[in-house]
């Protein structure tokens, strides 16, 4: 069965919506509802809508690395996080530090937001690796 | 310092993800392992130096102070389980570059060996029994990756099993986690430890100490909760069914030992007749089940759970030495059982099966693998003087000082039998003349032989060390369970010397 002609035109819009809303929702998670979890899960939304528009060869080839990569960069990511706090004596891993550098407007930059990067990545990898399998195995099944 | 004790978190993770990395690249994968898995072991080795004197080196993660945030503990019996995990790192590291090595990694096995003993690590190093939960989540699910390997329908049939009989078991866990912090407001171990006693309704907070024991026991494999076990450990594959052996079963003996001798030690005159019972019918259904099998793998798996109630003899008698006899045995057992899963491998290759009626006749082509064979499955049922003698013997003199005489006997007994079962094995893979329709031996070559036997090798003369020069062992084991009996210096170490009064006990 191939999608219907409207899902496959808008597939674009239901891939790079949910991304952006996905970024908003990381970056607003610092002080308010959201973080690196719910925009993880939201951005590979709108990579499953992909992969049913487009089919899973096309989703995989968006994420451009394997899922499993994905996966991995997120948790070295979220580990390097921590090692900064290490630089000052005394102080346990994953203790986070804040700057607030004055380029016209004040920017909070942390370690914490690293970490939910971290998290952002590694979500987008587990959950597209879980429904890529599920979407191929669809696929596979079909042909036979 | 803050990093070191971190570091057995931090190691297997970053493997982890390295390896993940290479998904497809075996050969980039392959010195990733070893050199965390060496790495492992190296940090655990010095936590261990800092840790023998009986200090507890806390770090609290993030800076966030205990009881809020998660506290990572590393006392003695920590860094004794810790080395060990890293020791058998390594050992199944470099086994696994044996036989059908590659079929194996392209399957994922290194970034899931690597999480399994993340999970383990993080269950040795944390001071906080909701992150203890999270860790054996980890366990839990990188064993069932590993379990179902080779995807065929027997590995199947056992990972089920084996995942919604653990399942049933961390729910458990995660009930008891919840009416702990209902009844005590806190889920810091040392915070726990203070406000345990004071709560006003013990039957409840006993009532929780049941159902951490179902939660454990179902990860111990104690009776009656054992039956994933020999339904699962038997079709993995053997590097799998190794490290499963040495440490999966472990993790649930630690916590039942961490828990019991710093949460509930004021209950110990309920709990410990009931670690008394549980031990022995463990004891002794375990040993049962291995002698009326034929399967080398079956065998074992059912001695890993005979083996388990000699560990709780510890936490039934909460006596000093019954706790050493405790930790030296788990440190003896480990070793061995995760050596003689290493040469039950090693046999099926030279055989070409596990079953016991088909194959024979390697004492006379393979003599070194029958006095490799010889050194643990001596070593399990206590022959003097192996590692395992010196186990039995403080966990029995410590039972005859309890003046639990028929606990002394029943131990005696099983040994005997488990001496049976290795008799068995030892008549039927070596002594008995190989059958006529019996198999023919797996092809390998030198290298994968070579990445066999070291471990094994090495793991022996392990053995024999522990048998021979038993007093710094011994040493250790009681420093550690002297630390594990005062409550205080724990509280003081993870609290602060005047720990403020936190958490509120609820009428």
């Amino acid at each position: 069965m191939n999608p219907p002609l409207i899902l496959r035109t808008s597939a674009p819009l239901l891939l790079w919506l949910p991304i952006f809303v996905s970024l908003y929702v990381l970056v607003r998670g610092h002080n308010d509802p959201g973080g690196g979890f719910i925009g993880g899960l939201l951005a590979a939304g709108g990579i499953l809508f992909f992969s049913i528009a487009r089919g899973p060869d096309a989703a995989r080839r968006v994420l451009r690395l394997s899922p499993v990569s994905w996966c991995a960069i997120g948790v070295l990511v979220a580990l390097a996080s921590g090692l900064p706090a290490l630089l000052a004596p005394g102080q346990a891993y994953l203790t986070h530090l804040w700057w607030f550098p004055n380029v016209g407007v004040t920017l909070p930059l942390s370690t914490a937001l690293v970490f939910d990067v971290g998290v952002y990545f590694t979500v987008i990898g587990t959950v597209s690796a879980l429904f890529l399998a599920l979407v191929e195995l669809d696929k596979s099944g079909e042909s036979a | 310092m803050a990093l070191l004790l971190v570091a057995p978190i931090l190691i297997p993770l970053l493997a982890a993800a390295l390896t993940a990395l290479f998904w497809h690249r075996p050969e980039v994968q392959r010195p990733i392992g070893l050199a965390a898995s060496a790495a492992l072991l190296g940090a655990a080795l010095m936590l261990l130096a800092r840790t023998s004197d009986g200090a507890i080196l806390v770090t609290q993660m993030g800076n966030w102070a205990a009881p809020f945030g998660i506290s990572i503990v590393i006392d003695l019996f920590s860094a004794i389980m810790l080395v060990i995990t890293g020791l058998m790192a390594l050992a199944v590291s470099i086994y696994a570059l044996g036989p059908a090595s590659i079929e194996r990694d392209r399957a994922g096995f290194q970034p899931l060996f690597h999480s399994l003993i993340l999970g383990v690590c993080g269950s040795f190093s944390t001071g906080d029994i909701f992150n203890l939960y999270v860790w054996f989540e980890v366990m839990l699910i990188a064993s069932f990756g590993l379990l179902v390997l080779e995807r065929t329908r027997e590995q199947l049939d056992g990972g089920i099993r084996y995942v919604v009989l653990n399942l049933i078991g961390t729910t458990m866990f995660l009930l008891a986690v919840g009416l702990l912090y209902g009844l005590t407001g806190t889920l810091n171990f040392a915070d726990l430890a203070r406000i345990a006693p004071k709560v006003e309704n013990q039957g409840a907070l006993a009532a929780v100490g049941m159902l951490l024991l179902v939660a454990f026991g179902a990860k111990a494999a104690l009776f009656p909760l054992f039956n994933w076990l020999p339904a699962a450990y038997h079709t993995a594959s053997m590097p799998v069914a190794a490290i499963f052996a040495a440490l999966l079963t472990k993790v649930g003996v630690y916590a039942i030992i961490r828990v019991f001798t710093l949460v509930f030690a004021h209950e110990a005159g309920f709990f410990g007749p009931v670690f008394l019972a549980v031990a022995v019918a463990t004891m002794v259904t375990g040993v049962l089940g291995a002698a009326m099998h034929y399967d080398i793998r079956k065998i074992l798996s059912f001695h890993i759970i005979s083996q388990i109630g000699y560990m709780l003899v510890g936490v039934a008698l909460m006596t000093p030495l019954a706790i050493a006899g405790s930790i030296l045995y788990i440190v003896h057992h480990i070793i061995v059982k995760a050596n003689l899963f290493l040469l039950a491998g090693a046999i099926r290759q030279e055989t070409g099966s596990f079953a016991l009626k088909r194959i024979g006749g390697l004492w006379a082509i393979k003599p070194l693998l029958g006095v490799m064979f010889l050194i643990p499955a001596l070593s399990l049922a206590g022959i003097p003087p192996l590692s395992g003698f010196w186990g039995k013997l403080v966990v029995i003199r410590s039972g005859l000082e309890a003046e639990a005489y028929w606990l002394a006997g029943i131990a005696l007994a099983v040994g005997v039998l488990t001496l049976y079962s290795m008799i068995k094995i030892w008549n039927e893979a070596f002594w008995k003349a190989l059958p006529e329709d019996g198999p023919s031996p797996l092809p390998w070559n030198a290298r994968e032989r070579l990445a066999t036997y070291a471990p094994i090798i090495a793991l022996g003369g392990l053995t024999i060390t522990i048998g021979l020069l038993t007093e710094p062992f011994a040493a250790i084991s009681i420093e550690a369970a002297e630390s594990l009996l005062d409550r205080q210096a724990y509280i003081a170490a993870v609290l602060g010397p005047d720990a403020p009064r936190l958490a509120e006990i609820k009428p």
